[in-house]
């Protein structure tokens, strides 16, 4: 086996490697992060970095085992990439929505005090705001109960 | 090259290596599938097992050493998508086609 061989060898562990360190990674944030929205930020990144490198390390390969260059994994690494920022936006989207209409919990006691000082308190303002804009809408809406 | 048998040692081990890590990510993906307390979650999580198998596919591409493989994980990629937009859209809108 030539120098060549176990040079472009190495190249495309390393590429694997970090391709797969990556993937895993971004699935251990969707685990062990505390809010959907932090849990968003990994994997959407995270993978698409991680399967980038993989299919760059499989562009490598084929084109270094078979004769003539291998475009296939562009087309793939292109897809992942134009629909990932896509897919996140939607998913943001569709939890704001849900959260707006009650349907999904507003951060509880035990996430915000996990938090830093500061933000669990302007969370807490903001988790008293909405606590008095639903009593109040509460009480609205039981007065024309009472009228008629 | 048809035979599969060139690859050496430093190239294997990586693959196993790399093969241990996506699946132990699928795992977890899968566990926040099965575990996720809101909707949003669930989502999430079956978006991230979809590109983590799109990743191992192109893991056993390599290994086999065969091109046949690119075509099942364009395939997953665009269903992945296509099945993420889908949710989103019942859980933004209560319906999907409207």
């Amino acid at each position: 086996m030539s120098i060549l061989n176990i040079l472009m060898e190495i190249l495309i562990a390393v590429l694997i490697l970090i391709g797969a360190g990556f993937t895993f990674l971004g699935s251990v944030g969707l685990v062990r992060l505390r809010d959907f929205y932090e849990r968003l930020h990994t994997p959407t990144k995270a993978t698409t970095l991680g399967v980038g490198s993989l299919l760059i390390a499989s562009a490598v390969f084929f084109s270094w085992q078979e004769p003539g260059w291998s475009f296939h994994e562009v087309l793939v690494a292109v897809f992942l990439f134009i629909t990932a920022p896509v897919s996140a936006h939607l998913m943001a989207k569709a939890a704001l929505h849900l959260r707006e209409h009650g349907e999904t919990s507003l951060p509880t006691e035990t996430t915000l005090a996990k938090h830093d000082g500061e933000a669990a308190i302007s969370l807490g303002a903001e988790q008293a705001r909405q606590n008095g804009l639903s009593a109040r809408a509460q009480g609205e809406g039981a007065i024309p109960e009472a009228r008629r | 090259m048809a035979d599969t048998a060139s690859t050496g040692i430093i190239l294997n081990s990586a693959l196993a290596i790399a093969f241990l890590l996506v699946s132990i990510a699928l795992l977890l993906s899968l566990w926040r599938l099965i575990r996720g307390p809101e909707k949003p979650d669930r989502m999430l999580a079956l978006d991230t097992l979809y590109v983590n198998s799109v990743a191992l596919l192109v893991l056993l591409g390599i290994l086999l050493a065969s091109n046949l493989y690119f075509e099942a994980a364009l395939l997953i990629a665009l269903f992945g998508f296509v099945g993420t937009v889908a949710l989103a859209k019942f859980l933004t809108r209560g319906d999907i086609i409207e």
